[in-house]
């Protein structure tokens, strides 16, 4: 008898979603559009960056440095410039990012000298990319000069060789991927739950509900189900767009993803409920779910920005926030190829926040109902 | 009240073949009728016989599918924001704003409708007068009980003195005593030249009008005083007139 | 009659009861936590060392690489296995393996080698960090060389390239000094996206709207009517971005304050215009809402706030120049840090008020006062 009825509920549930189709496109068209954009658009390599060059004398070894540049894909020299006046104008008008300035009499310099003086001068309104230039710069000119000894023959080469594990080709996809799945699952879950929620409270139905012989706890269920469903449909979409659009593997066992995946579902399904029970506004719960979960979970869950660049009080406010446990489980297992057991810390955190949310929006249900 | 006054001929609005299809249904189906200047005129029917779908087109907030129409002497379809400045008009749902004072609310429709602001006040004060308002005049309008908000809405929608107010279902909702001061605000309406067209399925309420129009299924089945059509249904009051059109149209379906 | 109904949209808003604090302490907030948290810089990576050797040499390596400031010596493993392992436990982000002979080899003009092994799962950090290690082993190996190579008169000593980097700009390679301007930006699209947006929305479904529809309003004093109030609301947010940038960060725009208003204002509009274009055509304030969200998160992402716009592939690029976020980005820092001026900037300002022409033209037009 209760089934029925409980399955009757979820399925006006499905039909307020469903005949919302405006929304509903919206709800599932965000993660292909961030995967998209974050798989092919979004990256924070150093590319194609616009160099300008200041060679007083160009000789043979200037030329040999600039087309190293130019054959990188990292610079496109541009411009040729001929005194330091035309430095400062580059910049400001965006003609490029980074400046090589060597010093004049380069060959002749390094022949007789043994040594000449190159200056890196880099735009660093975004100072990270200026580091990068500079590096990735002087990586280049350290690669000239490797060939400069290796022509004297230099028996003192250390050789570095190089590895880089998990992300071989440095695919940014990898590190993005588990940031756009915990956001996506939190918006569904946590916004979406807690405005369908309270938008039954704001037009009075909910009252209706409240009234017929259905225990509150299964009017909840059935206002979650449809939004589980539509969160492992996300999932689903997101996981087959990774692997076989963005070519991101799941190196790891595929059912521990689904566990933990399911825990953070609940976790958020949770938060939704919880801020449901604060306000009797939809206005009002959107914007809390906007400010006090999209944000911090772009922001400090480690899906944009690593946390362990963070000062401490913030990273400290990192560890409340389910996503940053979610996300990192999911890079152990898809990324690195681990299993279950390097997760259980993530999973138990998510267990517990799961646990503690659910019992506090409970008690507040039932104390708004009395 | 159920004496014909003597009107002045000139034809505040005039429906001519009006229709509105939404797709295949037709919500209003070629209806024409006139008012008169300084009419009470009663559009009654069931819900969703297309009464509130035809006063739309009347007001220019919809376009008519064919036909036409002229409200105050100005053609409804290409003529409609003079239409506008020259009516008045209440909504089922209550639309003035929760969140304004009583007084501003009558001040903004008082300056959209192009009244100074001397004149404004002056009027705002004699409304709060009439209506008992004084100690309600810095309230916030949500805050008021349902007859206080109607009778705001309606004062509201006359006062820049239109010449034809549109009111829809006014009174819904709303205790007896609260209806009958209602309708009293509406004959001190018309008896300064305001033409009144009153949509409302409350049969008693028919009576109070000069002429009545009863739609069903999209037409306009009868069109009189309450006084003749009672005599030509064979009716005791507009009740039974109505039960007799509305069991028609029952019957049409099958 | 603008002027009523202008008085009624500010009373709507100053009695609303989030609008007002929004309008403060969400600047506030978002300055205030975004720019320690919103940062790429690659410091601290956690080194784990496999010496095979013990000899003088790889300890003056590891000690190199230690007293770099780049690097923390989190693990010392006897294999390789070991090391992974650290890495595995997100102990360790690089690992660097010195063969046994390193010190014999080099001595006896062998040549040796060294294996480092990056974790790419952030692929960035991963080739930066090894980037870093590359260089500084490259740095030791010079000073090898001059140690160990005979003395020899000038002429035959060992060719080196001395390279001297200089940041214009923002020497200090202050993060902060990037992400604040940009994050003023960002708050200023989300609140004058989003509010003007709910308004008219908000209005039809309240039903307020059809009071208006059958008034005499004309269409456009309307939507001005709507604009207005969210356009001071937009420079009173953007001077508190100031202050808050002044008070706390210690920035100062090198440019003039008046060309960014100047631009601040004519963004605003077009904000605010797509705002209302979506209002008119959302049925209900959820549809908006999230229609508005999405537009927002494109244009965020799209906008060059997380990842350099020069980076992107072309189709990307080509978006993101219909992206009126992005050439507002574009001043915000081209004037803050480097005191562009509006002639600098045409082509921005061009674009700019092109799309407020445009949004707003198009929110008049999509009005429907019949239906």
């Amino acid at each position: 008898m209760i089934m029925k009825q409980l399955i009757s509920f979820i399925r006006k549930e499905f039909y307020h979603i469903l005949r919302d189709k405006t929304t509903m496109l919206i709800l599932l068209g965000i993660p292909v559009v961030q995967i998209i954009l974050f798989g092919f658009a979004l990256t924070t390599e150093v590319k194609n960056t616009h160099v300008a060059v200041l060679a007083p004398t160009n000789d043979e070894a200037t030329q040999r440095i600039i087309d190293k540049l130019n054959a990188s894909a990292y610079f496109d020299v541009v411009e040729q410039i001929h005194n330091t006046n035309e430095i400062q104008p580059v910049f400001r008008d965006a003609k490029a990012k980074l400046v090589v300035v060597f010093e004049d009499h380069f060959a002749e310099k390094i022949r007789h000298n043994g040594v000449a003086h190159v200056q890196l001068i880099a735009d660093a309104t975004d100072p990270n990319a200026a580091t990068s230039f500079s590096f990735y710069a002087t990586n280049i000119i350290a690669g000239y000069q490797q060939e400069l000894m290796a022509e004297t023959k230099n028996p003192y080469q250390i050789t570095p060789e190089v590895k880089m594990l998990y992300n071989p080709q440095m695919i940014g996809a990898f590190n993005f991927v588990p940031g756009v799945l915990g956001m996506i699952l939190i918006l569904i879950c946590a916004m979406m739950t807690s405005i369908a929620i309270v938008r039954e409270k704001e037009k009075g139905t909910m009252e209706i509900l409240l009234v017929s012989p259905m225990k509150p706890i299964y009017t909840i269920l059935s206002k979650i189900t449809p939004y589980f469903v539509l969160s492992c449909v996300n999932f689903a979409t997101i996981m087959l767009l990774s692997v076989f659009v963005l070519k991101v593997p799941i190196a790891g066992s595929f059912i521990s993803l689904v566990v933990v995946s399911l825990l953070y579902i609940f976790v958020s399904l949770a938060l939704g409920l919880l801020v449901s029970t604060l306000t009797n506004s939809q206005q009002a719960a959107m914007l809390i779910s906007g400010m006090a979960l999209m944000i911090p979970v772009m922001l400090l869950s480690g899906m944009i920005f690593p946390i362990e660049n963070m000062p401490l009080p913030l990273q400290w406010l990192s560890n409340i926030i389910p996503a940053r446990w979610y996300i990192s489980a999911v890079k152990t297992i898809m990324i690195k190829g681990l299993g279950m057991s390097a997760v259980l810390k993530e999973a138990g955190v998510l267990l517990l926040m799961s646990l503690v949310l659910v019992a506090a929006s409970l008690k507040k249900f039932k104390v708004r109902l009395e | 009240m159920e004496d014909i006054k003597q009107h002045n001929p000139a034809k505040v609005i005039i429906a001519e073949n009006l229709t509105k299809k939404f797709g295949k249904f037709t919500a209003v189906d070629n209806i024409s009728f006139e008012v008169e200047k300084g009419e009470i005129f009663g559009f009654l029917g069931a819900n969703g016989a297309g009464k509130t779908t035809a006063m739309r087109m009347l007001c220019g907030l919809s376009i008519p599918t064919g036909g036409k129409g002229e409200v105050a002497g100005y053609d409804i379809e290409t003529q409609t924001e003079l239409v506008k400045k020259n009516i008045g008009y209440m909504s089922q749902k209550f639309s003035l704003y929760d969140d304004l004072k009583v007084w501003e609310n009558i001040e903004l429709f008082g300056g959209i409708y192009g009244m100074k602001d001397a004149e404004i006040k002056e009027k705002t004060d004699k409304l709060m007068q009439l209506l008992n308002f004084e100690n309600e005049r810095d309230k916030l309008v949500g805050s008021l009980p349902l007859g206080f908000k109607q009778k705001l809405a309606f004062s509201v929608s006359i006062f820049h003195s239109p010449k034809v107010v549109f009111l829809d279902e006014p009174t819904g909702g709303v205790d007896p005593i609260t209806r009958r001061q209602f309708w009293e605000l509406i004959y001190d309406a018309t008896s300064r030249g305001i033409t009144v067209f009153v949509t409302t399925h409350y049969m008693d309420e028919a009576e109070y009008c000069d002429r009545v129009s009863i739609m069903v299924d999209g037409k306009i089945e009868a069109l009189d005083s309450p006084k003749n059509l009672k005599k030509q249904f064979n009716a005791k009051n507009m009740d039974g007139v109505f039960q007799q059109l509305a069991r028609k149209a029952t019957r049409k379906a099958d | 009659m603008i002027k009523y109904l202008l008085k009624k949209e500010f009373k709507q808003i100053l009695r609303n009861p989030f609008l007002p604090k929004m309008i403060f302490v969400f600047p506030f907030m978002v300055l205030m936590v975004f720019p320690w948290a919103a940062s790429y810089e690659i410091k601290n990576l956690n080194l784990s060392v496999i010496d095979n050797d013990h000899s003088t040499y790889s300890h003056r390596l590891t000690q190199k690489i230690i007293s770099s400031n780049y690097f923390r010596l989190t693990d010392v493993s006897p294999n390789y296995d070991k090391a992974l392992k650290s890495v595995e436990k997100n102990e360790s982000d690089i690992i660097l393996e010195i063969p046994a002979h390193f010190e014999k080899d080099l001595v006896n003009r062998q040549g040796t080698k060294v294996m480092v092994s990056a974790n790419a799962v952030n692929g960035m950090k991963g080739g930066i960090g090894m980037t870093y290690l590359v260089s500084i082993v490259n740095d030791f190996n010079m000073g090898i060389v001059q140690e160990l190579m005979p003395v020899a008169p000038v002429g035959s000593s060992v060719p080196t390239v001395q390279i001297d980097s200089q940041y214009r700009f923002n020497p200090h390679l202050n993060y902060r000094v990037f992400m604040v301007p940009a994050l003023m930006v960002m708050i200023l699209t989300l609140l004058c996206g989003f509010l003007p947006a709910v308004s008219i929305v908000f209005e039809k479904e309240l039903g307020t709207m059809e009071q208006i529809n059958v008034s005499p309003v004309p269409k456009t004093t309307f939507i001005l009517a709507k604009l207005i109030p969210f356009w001071i609301i937009g420079i009173i947010v953007i001077s508190i971005g100031f202050l808050i940038a002044w008070a706390v960060y210690g920035l100062i725009p090198a440019g003039y304050f008046s060309t960014i208003y100047l631009f601040a204002a004519i963004y605003i509009l077009t904000v605010s215009g797509l705002g209302l274009v979506i209002s008119n055509y959302a049925q209900t304030l959820q549809q908006a809402m999230f229609i508005v969200f999405f537009f927002m998160l494109v244009f965020i992402m799209l906008s060059g706030l997380y990842t350099p716009i020069d980076s992107m592939p072309e189709w990307a690029k080509w978006i993101a120049a219909f992206n009126p976020l992005k050439h507002f980005m574009d001043v915000m820092r081209s004037v803050y840090l480097k005191g562009s001026n509006p002639l600098q900037l045409t082509t921005q300002l061009l674009a700019l008020i092109g799309f407020a022409v445009f949004f707003n033209s198009w929110a008049v037009l999509s009005y429907r006062k019949k239906s």
